[in-house]
């Protein structure tokens, strides 16, 4: 029997809204404004309000999938294979070292989210700009 | 007053399941269920959250379990409107009213700013009530307007309405499994501003005998829409027409909320 509120931040935009996490016995029930916040001060769009319909969604990605030719083809037609994150992140580390060999820097782009920390995003940029060379960076929330 | 209800809190947490109340860490104040062995100081009596949800919720999902709720007047009278709904089990709750100070009384206009233990089986209030404060002076300014003044002032209103649902979502009295605000027939999804005024006068109609002027609605809305001046009204209207206050009398039936069972309106078929 435990009741509690977990404070965290709205994922969905760059305004960081505080709201809390409602949860019973370990399970997400609700979503709470966080009152002293002192950007959204208690108040919250549709989307903040709904900021955990994700979380148990049955479609959620849990972990990193590689399309592969010969992997079983999904419901939706894609080939797509569970991989773990060093598998992954091999695969991509490769693949973007070829890419910039073959065809150059500038031939890559690096599209970010409004999902993730101002400091992920932050990472993102300079690996794109330090490490791979290009300043082809994007963000979703670029309203 | 404080220090007076942790320990009135700290001794009835011997014999309920858990007390309902405000939990203060560094990282904000949030609804908690206090349990025994709990930091006790951590408890604290603001901001105000819809607390009578969290009695609900606990309530639910604990059939058994006996809880307490440290109460302001809002969250005593949203639990009676609560318990003649079967969303509450006043039987198995123990309420550790809270006065309000006259300041936050002020600032709520609230004009029954003390909780009552009357309807309880198991309650007590700290502190000395203060009177009541004076209504809202927005409602009193909108009585001497015209008619036409009035759909003006509500349209320039509702036009800022962003449609979070938040007025909805945090409102003690609005647990009904199906919203009509979700329903396609009445509110068109995806689309901004919402229907005028049948958004917000639909959500009026449905808190009529319902909204105990808790305030939490207007509070979290993100586009300070003066919401308690329109369920003021609904109020007024509800008390003169219908002679109901909501959260005020346990033992009375909400006038709205009649079964026709009884009625003579069921058509007798051949």
């Amino acid at each position: 029997m435990e009741y509690q509120n977990i404070a965290t931040t709205c994922i969905y935009c760059g305004a960081g809204c505080g709201l809390y996490l409602e949860v019973l016995d370990g399970e997400i029930v609700g979503v709470l404004p966080a009152k002293e916040h002192p950007v959204s001060q208690g108040r919250l769009c549709i989307k903040g309000w709904n900021a955990t319909s994700f979380v148990y969604h049955p479609d959620r990605l849990k972990t990193p999938l590689i399309r592969r030719g010969d992997a079983p083809s999904t419901s939706s037609g894609h080939r797509f294979e569970e991989a773990t994150w060093d598998e992954a992140l091999t695969l991509v580390a490769e693949r973007l070292g070829t890419v910039k060999a073959e065809s150059g820097a500038n031939s890559i782009a690096f599209l970010s989210s409004a999902k993730c920390t101002n400091e992920e995003n932050y990472l993102l940029q300079k690996f794109a700009r330090a490490v791979i060379g290009t300043n082809n960076v994007d963000h979703c929330a670029r309203l | 007053m404080i220090e007076e209800i942790r320990a009135h809190v700290a001794e009835k947490l011997q014999e309920l399941d858990g007390v309902i109340g405000l939990r203060r860490t560094a990282e904000g104040t949030a609804p908690c269920l206090f349990r025994e062995g709990d930091d006790l100081s951590q408890l604290e009596l603001d901001p105000r959250y819809p607390l009578a949800s969290v009695v609900s919720l606990l309530q639910k999902r604990y059939p058994e379990a006996r809880f307490g709720i440290a109460a302001r007047g809002c969250d005593a009278r949203a639990l009676v409107e609560m318990a003649k709904r079967e969303q509450v089990d006043p039987d198995r709750l123990y309420l550790l009213g809270v006065v309000c100070t006259a300041e936050e009384a002020e600032e709520c206009h609230c004009t029954d700013p003390a909780p009552d233990p009357a309807p309880w089986p198991q309650a007590e209030v700290i502190g000395t009530p203060v009177e009541g404060a004076p209504p809202n002076p927005i409602v009193a300014a909108y009585e001497g307007t015209s008619l036409e003044e009035r759909r003006m002032f509500w349209q320039g209103q509702f036009l800022k309405c962003i449609k979070c649902y938040g007025c909805r979502n945090v409102c003690p009295e609005c647990f009904c499994e199906a919203c009509a605000l979700e329903d396609k027939v009445w509110v068109e999804p995806g689309v901004l501003v919402p229907p005028f005024p049948m958004f917000h006068l639909i959500r009026a109609m449905h808190m009529s005998g319902r909204c105990v002027a808790c305030r939490q609605c207007e509070l979290t809305c993100p586009a300070h829409i003066p919401l308690t001046v329109l369920y003021d009204l609904i109020r007024r209207d509800v008390e003169d027409l219908l002679g109901y206050v909501p959260g005020a009398d346990i033992t009375v039936s909400p006038p709205l909320s009649l079964t026709l069972e009884d009625a003579p309106l069921r058509m007798e078929l051949e």
